[in-house]
């Protein structure tokens, strides 16, 4: 009978650790508004599954809600790592219609756009408190990373002790500076990229298979 | 916690002792940072929150803003690592933590952080 249970145990947990090792890793990609990261997610879902994650705009916030892409599998060195994506609002401290008026949109609109804005940052932050194992955080690399918000998310992600990869955006910008990306978050590893122009995508994905793989 | 008050048309300021804090639930905390900042306060924070509380504190603020009314919060903080401070020798205590400055988005506005100096504007309301 205590064999008998030992069998059944070792089978259940085989099992389980198939299973487990099978199943795709949620990565949250988060970072304030603006900084590219539906760029960058439709980027890696066209490259890998052909289709888009969401749409892209300079309009802060047009992404509103939490947007997954399921099992993208990502190929690297003959073997695959399988990632569900999970594009999220940009999260900020404040948000005000008008701000909305400034990119000829009409009140009506503006005010429904921050009201949805508002509970997409909410929504993120439940997400990434409860729902994600691993952040791809993406910084606008031509501004200035040393903000309170970017400060307050990435001591939160530590805090989850999750895997977080630091992507220094839209490198194809003039004024756009790796280093001062790198010196703001000096204890992470900070990878410079073009999602826009898919400039340095490949290092972007030995990466992703290297930390969430 | 020490407050002081100017006028109808002044700047309220609550300086919230890292003891005050600690006895608090943290939805308590967040409640007492936001019920202030409602009412147009400016807070300051001896320790500062947790990264859990931080990450609270933006959902239910969040959740609070609303068209022509409450359009969220400005925050800042700066660590601190002893008493000799001018913050640890007002209250009386040590500190070890992050100051913090919590304030309403449409009054308070950050003119320079560095580690060691925030310089904010409040503006009239």
């Amino acid at each position: 009978m205590g064999l008998l249970t030992n069998i059944r145990s070792s089978i259940s947990a085989v099992t389980s650790s198939l299973f487990a090792g099978s199943e795709p890793k949620r990565i949250g990609i988060y970072g304030p508004p603006n900084a590219g990261k539906t760029t960058l997610a439709n980027r890696i879902a066209r490259d890998w599954t052909g289709d888009a994650v969401g749409p892209e705009s300079h309009v802060p916030h047009e992404t509103r809600r939490a947007r997954r892409k399921e099992n993208v599998e990502i190929k690297r060195d003959g073997r695959t790592v399988s990632i569900d994506i999970v594009d999220t609002p940009g999260v900020t401290t404040k948000i005000d219609y008008e701000e909305f008026l400034e990119h000829d949109i009409e009140k009506e609109d503006a005010v429904r756009r921050s009201r949805e804005a508002t509970e997409g940052v909410a929504e993120a932050m439940h997400w990434l408190r409860e729902d994600v194992d691993g952040v791809i955080y993406v910084l606008d690399a031509s501004t200035d990373p040393f903000t309170q918000v970017n400060t307050m998310l990435i001591g939160i992600i530590e805090s989850q002790d999750l895997p977080v990869l630091i992507l220094a955006n839209k490198t194809d910008l003039d004024d756009a500076s790796v280093k001062q990306i790198r010196d703001a978050f000096p204890q992470h590893e900070t990878i410079p990229l073009s999602a826009l122009e898919g400039d340095n995508m490949d290092e972007v994905y030995d990466k992703i298979a290297e930390y969430f793989g | 916690m020490s407050e002081s008050q100017r006028s109808d048309d002044g700047v309220q300021i609550d300086m919230i002792s890292a003891e005050r804090m600690n006895g608090l639930r943290t939805m308590e905390k967040i409640r007492l940072i936001l019920d202030g900042v409602h009412e147009g306060n400016i807070v300051i924070l001896e320790e500062g929150l947790d990264p859990d509380e931080e990450s609270k504190l933006i959902e239910v603020t969040m959740s609070e803003i609303s068209p022509d009314g409450f359009t969220g919060i400005e925050i800042e903080t700066i660590p601190t690592g002893d008493d000799t401070g001018l913050f640890g020798k007002l209250l009386g205590n040590s500190s070890k933590g992050k100051l913090t400055v919590i304030g309403p988005a449409n009054r308070i506005e950050t003119l320079h952080k560095d580690e060691n100096l925030i310089s904010t504007l409040i503006h009239d309301q």
